[in-house]
């Protein structure tokens, strides 16, 4: 600390090229700055995120016996870390560091003709920054250990990845997924673009990995009900939904055998109902699998259907897997990092009312042809026309259907990014199967970006599938045979076509899953925009999210295709591994102190806390409020309302708002 | 009031207006200047008493931003805030200052073009205004 305990801070302007240099006046600042109360140094350079200007605040607290920095400069988002280690490497508590936004929110959005106005406003900012740190005082981070554990929310392909890559690390991980069984979107798909690989036959593999790993606990049929703690201590209850029948492992804590999956029970069951794998167009019973190669192998009970009519507990029998009366459970797992991998669905395609799903019987979506078009699907692989069950000769597909769409309603503006390649695939797909078939491919642009897409695109040009570019405006159907008349200005031809097909498969677009939204809220984390789950930075981030500790993997962060998803996983399971491999985390000490001589005990504080941080207690026989301080996160909502003014936010303390706000509003030139 | 420069307070939360208005910086989304921001980490550490001194000190507006409902960083803090503001409101109607010169906006991470359009529409509005009856009490 300085002589006569007096701040002595230091000013420093980055120019960030001419991001702010070119918007505002460096010279008139750095003057100004000098003649602010307590700087005893001003400095500036061109980067002062670069290693000289880092070194130019380490050597300058040295040399001025510094109390306090302010950068202004970018965002405290951006580099308030960076400046806060040359502020630790200086000798002072990085603590001792605050930064004035020169350049997102000044020089960024105040570029033309407002030369003046932006150098004000940022002599300003400066002064508030200064005015600041001259209050501000050493803190200490709290470091908590990290329970070694982690969980993946969702169990489609990233979700999997994930998983697998998290317990091969060494981690015990929790994969929960809220249907039957993992596997996702990707086991519904026949092939995946380019390659042509069959979708089943190399995410299968992966399934059974998740299944038999010891790292992973898998929690099937189980949804997110609550979380607390944070980053290193989450507490997360699950629902584990009453699935009416054991597992193996369940069977055995209670002495019987638990499902082997043989299917008897199935086999008697009454009750139909559609089956959700297959888009409904098969059969499953009450009690039921998705498919024959589900994760876990363990049937499930549709409670909201099952008529209890116990046929199925009698053919049971001695296994004694089935129980009719099972309720849900809500278990509690403590996991140090959690990634989401939530997924995908379509847009409810019909409310396009011009395109008449689920009006025709011949319009079906792309999910519904995939289907369709699988050797394991409701028709064994055979294309049909859901009317008539004729092998269709004419098919169309409308890519864009819903996607980059500004037109008030169910379309969005974004491009779902996988509808181009995977109705490539479909008319390959199909000139494979069905004989003379004609493949027409309604485009506005086509959007092959991958490795190997661009040419796939032109193989399946040269196979023969014709190309019309023009944005579908509608279909209308052929009340007598069923057939589709497509309507589209074919802009390549300028003039409109109509061409009459057999069948359409709209290439829908796709929206965060019913859910996700609740699952992100959850955890705290933010959404973009368009709906899906924001990232912490959409370049230097993608992984992870403004809450510590909970990362993105998958199409819940914005349409991805295949590799993409499995790459973002490998990225988010190895982001959630280093908190859990270093074992403990430092926390930003911002948490609340109660100042014991101003409480009065009143206790309002307590119900404001979402955290059940605060508590009153008795100290020297007076009720005061007490801080847990690991269960605080420091949004200050008791510091904001406490009457007495007992409750003294670090870092972000009452004086040093009003500081700001005084030397903003009184401080002026 | 044309050539009438406000001084407009603000205070906004780290998760979502600050980042809002990052947001619009990188962006280039261009809006008037007369706006000046204090960080917090969120709407709920606004004690009331900051605005009053803010208005006090000669501010012609205020304006706390935050997260959107159920968006909330710390889950609740913003309601807790919303709460606090509409009793600023309506002490300021009591006491006679336009309790337009207050303002609680939502805008989330994503929005750096609705912050534009609120710095836009908060600055027309003091403008509107005019100058705070306050700064006449000043000695």
């Amino acid at each position: 600390m300085a002589e006569n305990n007096q701040p002595r801070i230091g000013v420093f302007l980055c120019h960030c090229g001419t991001n702010i240099a070119g918007s505002l006046s460096i010279n008139d600042i750095i003057e100004y700055a000098k003649t602010l109360p307590y700087v005893v140094h001003s400095d500036e350079y061109q980067y002062m995120c670069s290693t000289p200007g880092q070194g130019k605040i380490v050597e300058a607290i040295a040399e001025h016996n510094l109390t306090g920095i302010v950068v202004a400069a970018c965002t405290p988002s951006l580099h308030e870390p960076t400046f806060r280690v040359a502020t630790k490497e200086g000798g002072l508590n990085p603590f001792r560091f605050e930064m004035a936004n020169i350049r997102e929110q000044n020089s960024w959005v105040h570029m033309h003709g407002m030369w003046d106005e932006a150098t004000s406003k940022a002599k300003d900012q400066v002064r508030m920054a200064v005015a600041k740190a001259a209050l501000l005082e050493d803190l200490i981070p709290k470091s908590v250990p990290v329970e070694p554990a982690a969980m993946v929310v969702g169990a489609g392909v990233g979700g999997i990845q994930a998983a697998l890559d998290l317990a091969s690390a060494g981690i015990k991980t929790y994969l929960v997924e809220r249907t039957p069984t993992v596997g996702g979107r990707m086991s519904q798909l026949d092939k995946t673009f380019p390659t042509l690989d069959c979708s089943q036959c190399i995410l299968t593999p992966k399934m059974v990995d998740v299944g038999r790993h010891p790292n992973i606990e898998l929690l099937t049929y189980h949804e997110v009900e609550s979380v607390e703690g944070y980053i290193g201590n989450f507490e997360v209850t699950l629902k584990k939904k009453a699935r009416g029948v054991l597992s193996p492992e369940e069977g055995r804590a209670i002495g019987v055998d638990g499902c082997n999956g043989c299917g008897d029970c199935a086999e008697v069951c009454p009750v139909i109902k559609p089956n959700p794998f297959e888009m409904g167009m098969a059969p499953r019973k009450a009690i039921y699998i998705y498919h024959a190669q589900v994760m876990p192998l363990i049937f499930t009970i549709d409670f909201d259907s099952c008529v209890k009519c116990n046929l199925c507990v009698d053919i049971c029998g001695t296994k004694k897997a089935i129980d009719l009366e099972m309720k849900d459970e809500f278990p509690v797992y403590k996991i140090g990092t959690v990634i989401l991998a939530t997924g995908f669905e379509l847009i409810p395609i019909e409310e396009k009312k011009e395109w008449g799903y689920k009006r025709y019987e011949n319009v079906i979506h792309g999910l519904e042809f995939e289907r369709l078009i699988c050797a394991s699907g409701p028709t064994g692989g055979h294309l049909i026309r859901p009317s008539d069950g004729a092998t269709p000769k004419r098919v169309g597909f409308v890519l864009c259907a819903g996607s980059r769409d500004n037109a008030p309603g169910i379309g969005k503006p974004y491009c779902s990014r996988f509808c181009c390649m995977y109705s490539l695939k479909h008319a390959h797909q199909i000139m494979e199967k069905i004989e003379g078939v004609e493949p027409y491919i309604f485009y506005m642009d086509i959007r092959s970006f991958g490795k190997m897409y661009e040419e796939f695109y032109y193989r399946i040009q040269n196979e023969g599938a014709k190309f019309i570019r023009g944005r579908v405006a509608n279909i209308l159907e052929d009340p007598k045979t069923k057939n589709l008349h497509v309507f589209t200005e074919d802009t390549l031809l300028g003039r409109p076509v109509d061409i009459e097909l057999d069948l359409v498969v709209l290439a829908s677009a796709v929206k965060p899953n019913d859910g996700a939204d609740v699952v992100r809220k959850k955890f705290g984390v933010s959404a973009s925009q368009d709906g899906w789950m924001l990232e912490a930075h959409p370049k230097l981030n993608p992984c992870g999210t403004t809450t510590a500790g909970v990362f993105l993997a998958g199409v819940c962060q914005g349409p991805k295709d295949i590799p993409d998803t499995v790459a973002q996983a490998e990225g988010a399971a190895s982001a959630a591994s280093i908190p859990i491999h270093c074992g403990e985390v430092e926390l930003e000490p911002y948490f609340a102190i109660c100042l014991e001589d101003l409480c009065a005990g009143c206790g309002m504080c307590t119900n404001l806390c979402p955290y059940s941080a605060l508590a009153l207690t008795i100290k020297n026989d007076r009720m005061v409020m007490e801080v847990t301080e690991a269960k605080c996160k420091g949004c200050g909502t008791c510091g904001g309302f406490c009457p007495g003014g007992a409750i003294k936010m670090q870092h972000f303390t009452s004086q040093q708002i009003v500081a700001q706000i005084d030397a903003y509003l009184l401080g002026g030139e | 009031m044309a050539d009438f420069e406000p001084k407009i307070q603000a205070i906004i939360c780290n998760w979502c207006s600050y980042a809002g208005a990052d947001l619009a910086g990188g962006a280039r989304i261009q809006y008037p200047a007369d706006i000046r921001a204090v960080r917090v980490m969120c709407t709920g550490r606004v004690d009331m008493l900051f605005i009053l001194k803010a208005f006090m000190d000669g501010a012609d507006g205020v304006l706390v931003s935050g997260c959107h409902f159920g968006d909330c960083h710390y889950l609740e803090g913003n309601y807790k805030a919303a709460k606090r503001m509409f009793m600023i409101k309506s002490l300021m109607r009591n006491i006679g200052l336009e309790d337009r010169r207050f303002r609680m906006t939502f805008v989330s991470a994503s929005e750096g073009a609705k912050w534009a359009t609120v710095m836009e529409d908060v600055i027309s509005t003091i403008k509107d205004l005019g100058p705070s009856p306050i700064k006449e009490f000043k000695v």
